[in-house]
């Protein structure tokens, strides 16, 4: 499948918080961007798309989801989030759960999300939920662009509930575990015969033993600003880890920390109630006040119908450029917005060179659109990912054709396709 | 505020209204009256006290303001750019292009910003779901039973909640219908609120709106009670509980209207069908969560065979497969942009909803079911606006914003009073630092019957609950 394709006469947007460029063109060969910027040169025979002066921007790098593994949340069978009875957690991997053909990518598709960050989540018995992967929205059987992308944890007050009911049983069951991968790093033999009564099988050992040693990314769900401290703390205790906060509510209190520790953030955009006592300091400011401190911030969906409407990024990016008109409040300009939900969220996964922006060498998701893509309203006119160009149609606008007008005609609805 | 004397002092002549209520507070009087004689009851509507946790609410004094230059939406659909809206008194009391100001009145130049309406949403648990969302503050569904028209909503209501002051700081909500949850098939009394803090629930309820009967079909009553091996398990058992409640009501209300006209023996209380009889009356709104179209249309006949009236399908994802239908029972739809799929019912969702629903002349609205989407309905119809457009449908920003007040002021029986800048209404007004239907756009001022009770230039015009007094965060923009 043909996967160059040029793109021009664009308003063009890096995604990586550089303004936007009038007469802008991107060139997507062999499915990775080769150029993107003022004076690009289209190389001959390449297939052109004149954007006619539209915004031209990468697809959105969804920070935290779980697309893919879950059809309809409230019909058990279709939902591969977590598994409570399962005997492995760290093992998990959710790659081979994730689904192409399922609702939720086609309508996020539609709406520009080209890329997700997919986790699983956390079941009783343990604060690892497993292995979270990284795919691609395309059109077709291959969703999984990187598998076993990172390690999903649980810390704070669901980490507590799940190692047994506090925040020191999850601490003891953490460093538990990191000492038990030294053993298991100095004889692996001795984990065969482990039965499912053992803190760590040699399956969860093997899924663990990369984050320890760095290879593969932490990522902690965390509220609470004295909760973020503690895994802090035991980031400088175990330096190789790649700790990344997912959350992060109360982090802007602690910003200053948790810059100087160097460890990025997925966070929720808009998250200001309340809604737990780890989440007292809850504000929309959260994220811009992060940023300001010099934290690398990218911002997600997180416990926040995460398995549907990563769509809705678009829109909390727009609400933090909206707060940059209320006094007091600490918001994003619109560069630094767009790049929050593309090449931050892909940076913060230490996946920035080959996610999240249009600089040269990274994926060829590129999306044209009608309007401003943090506007209300605004859609892709067209979408590319891997540089091949995507179907924005789904079961939504499938449904929406069929009951424009409501009544039955000749013959029933059933009939109208 | 008239009025609310006026049922104080009705209440206060019934001497039984704080009383426990077993027998009607005018048939002290009135049965010895009737040995004897000609047969007469204490009256319609008045065998038992209607209004036993009376409003409180006063509104805040305010001072007469008059903001200029500036676009209006009057929420029934018009519009006025660079008009004038003049309220003093707590009371809208001009509108137009432009209007001079008086002596002492308050101007405020509007010059890029947008006057609309406080918007209105007929669906929030607020304070019954209050956050923190701890277990000792969920108080929203009285899951023991399928059938429970006995309880009120109003008496689970958190007035600390902080959702509140969220919903009027980032979304100029200045009106609230605050609903049990959709556990049961009769979920219970709802209760209208001014979104304006208060030390009691009295303290926030709107005076004189009329009181809702939660219903919900569909998932949630069949999942909570055949988990427990108990009707309803299905669909059919949902309908089959619903009518034979209904019939039991019917009933009651035989009774009691026989009694209230002719006298006698008082039928037994029964708080459950006070509230049936009361919507059968029509003097209680039923609010009736339900997601598909095919239970709608089965839930609208009942209400014919029973008496009653659907005031407003919440939810209601699949309204626009039956607009025709709907329109031609007069009842609305409340519904949300693009929630959809998260359980079977919510599976057929499309974000042309609104669309199809107005372009086919059916009642319509926007609502949140949510402690954040409370906080952006504005930009949840924003986005069914422009769902509409880019269908074809072209809907005006100013006919949209039906959607926010007008509309879910009708369903709720409040229009005389607000849901839009007419006059006479209540100063329930928003002025926005932009276009309202844009991302950018947040809330500049609300005032509630006139009084400014938020200021984004002002701090000390933020709320600030007692939950998050001394906490971390206290007092911050949110």
């Amino acid at each position: 499948m043909a996967q160059d394709v040029a793109i021009t006469n664009a308003k063009l947007v890096i995604g990586d918080g550089s303004a936007p460029v009038e007469g802008g063109t991107v060139v997507v060969r062999g499915g990775k961007v080769a150029a993107a910027g003022r004076g690009v040169a289209v190389p001959a025979g390449m297939q052109v798309v004149d954007a006619g002066g539209r915004y031209v921007t990468p697809g959105i790098f969804a920070g935290f989801t779980r697309m893919g593994i879950v059809e309809v949340d409230a019909v058990g069978p279709t939902n591969d989030a977590s598994a409570g009875n399962a005997l492995f957690n760290a093992a998990l991997d959710v790659a081979p759960a994730v689904n192409p053909r399922s609702t939720p990518i086609p309508i996020n598709r539609a709406e520009g999300i080209t890329r997700a960050v997919v986790a699983p989540e956390a079941s009783k018995g343990s604060i690892f939920a497993g292995q979270g992967a990284v795919i691609d929205l395309r059109s077709d059987l291959h969703p999984v662009s990187r598998p076993r992308a990172f390690q999903f944890m649980e810390y704070g007050e669901s980490g507590a509930q799940l190692a047994g009911g506090s925040r020191p049983a999850a601490v003891a069951m953490l460093r538990n575990i990191i000492a038990q991968l030294r053993d298991f790093a100095r004889n692996p033999a001795s984990f065969a015969e482990r039965g499912k009564d053992s803190f760590l099988t040699r399956a969860d050992a093997e899924a663990l033993t990369p984050v320890v040693q760095g290879k593969v990314p932490l990522l902690v769900h965390v509220e609470r600003a004295s909760d973020i401290l503690v895994l802090l703390d035991i980031k400088r205790e175990t330096p190789a880890l790649k700790l990344v906060l997912v959350g992060a509510t109360e982090g802007w209190t602690v910003a200053k920390q948790i810059a100087a520790a160097g460890v990025p953030v997925i966070a929720n955009a808009l998250t200001d109630l309340p809604v737990s006592f780890e989440q007292l300091a809850a504000t929309q400011s959260n994220v811009g006040r992060m940023q300001a401190a010099g934290v690398l911030v990218g911002i997600g969906t997180i416990n926040d119908d995460e398995a549907r409407q990563a769509r809705l990024e678009k829109q909390y990016a727009g609400n933090l450029v909206a707060l940059t008109r209320v006094p007091g409040a600490t918001g994003l300009d619109w560069n630094a917005a767009f790049a929050a939900i593309s090449s931050k969220p892909a940076e913060a996964l230490g996946m920035g060179e080959s996610f999240g922006s249009l600089r040269p060498g990274r994926v060829g998701d590129v999306v044209v659109w009608d309007g401003d893509p943090l506007e209300i309203g605004s859609l892709p006119v067209k979408l590319f990912v891997d540089g091949v160009e995507q179907p924005l149609t789904s079961r939504q606008t499938r449904l929406r054709d069929r009951y424009w007008t409501p009544t039955e005609g000749a013959l029933p609805k059933a009939y109208q396709r | 505020m008239i009025r609310t004397v006026a049922m104080v002092a009705a209440c206060a002549a019934l001497i039984g209204c704080a009383g426990d209520g077993s027998r009607p507070s005018g048939a002290a009087k009135s049965a010895p009256e009737q040995a004897g004689g000609q047969s007469k009851g204490p009256g319609i509507g008045k065998g038992y006290s209607h209004d036993p946790f009376p409003s409180t609410y006063r509104a805040y004094p305010g001072v007469p303001t008059l903001v200029t230059n500036v676009t209006i939406f009057d929420g029934e659909g018009g519009r006025i750019d660079r008009g004038a809206v003049l309220f003093r008194d707590g009371k809208i009391a001009a509108i137009g292009q432009s209007l001079t100001a008086e002596a002492g009145v308050t101007v405020i130049d509007g010059q890029g910003k947008y006057l609309t309406p406080g918007v209105i949403d007929i669906h929030s648990h607020l304070g019954d779901y209050p956050s923190p969302g701890v277990d000792a503050l969920s108080d929203g569904n009285e899951a023991t039973g399928p059938v429970t028209a006995d309880v009120w909503a109003e008496h689970s209501v958190w007035p600390q909640d902080p959702g509140f002051g969220r919903a009027l700081a980032n979304g100029g909500v200045t009106t609230l219908q605050i609903l049990p949850g959709s556990a049961n098939l009769f979920g219970g009394r709802s209760v209208v609120l001014k979104n304006v803090y208060a030390r009691t629930m009295q303290g926030m309820k709107f005076p004189g709106a009329p009181y809702g009967l939660k219903m919900a079909c569909g998932e949630n009553p069949k999942r909570v009670y055949g988990s427990r091996g108990r009707q309803p398990s299905t669909r059919m058992g949902n309908v089959a509980v619903d009518r034979q409640t209904w019939a039991r009501a019917v009933e009651y209300k035989r009774r009691w209207d026989k009694y209230e006209k002719d006298g006698g023996e008082p039928p037994a209380r029964d708080i459950a069908m006070d509230t049936l009889r009361g919507v059968i009356e029509g003097e209680i709104r039923v609010q009736n969560h339900c997601y598909r179209a095919d239970e709608m249309a089965i839930v609208m006949d009942m209400a014919k065979e029973f008496g009653y009236r659907v005031s407003a399908f919440h939810h209601a994802v699949e309204a626009y497969k039956i607009a025709d239908l709907l329109k031609a029972n007069d009842t609305c739809a409340a519904v949300w942009a693009d929630w959809y799929g998260f359980k079977m019912e919510s599976y057929d969702a499309v974000p042309e909803n609104l669309a199809i629903l107005e372009k086919e002349g059916a009642c319509a609205m926007i609502h949140s079911d949510d402690a954040n989407g409370i906080q952006r309905l504005n930009q949840e119809v924003a986005k069914a606006r422009a769902s509409a457009l880019r269908s074809g449908f072209d809907i005006s920003e100013e006919k949209a914003w039906k959607w926010l007040s007008y509309n879910p002021a009708m369903a709720l029986g409040i229009a005389d009073k607000t849901g839009s800048l007419k006059p006479g209404k209540m100063a329930d007004v928003v002025l926005w630092n932009g276009n309202p239907f844009s991302v950018y756009t947040r809330p500049d001022m609300v005032w509630v019957d006139g009084a400014l009770l938020y200021d984004a230039k002002d701090p000390k015009r933020r709320p600030v609950s007692d939950f998050e007094l001394g906490q971390p965060g206290e007092g911050d923009v949110k």
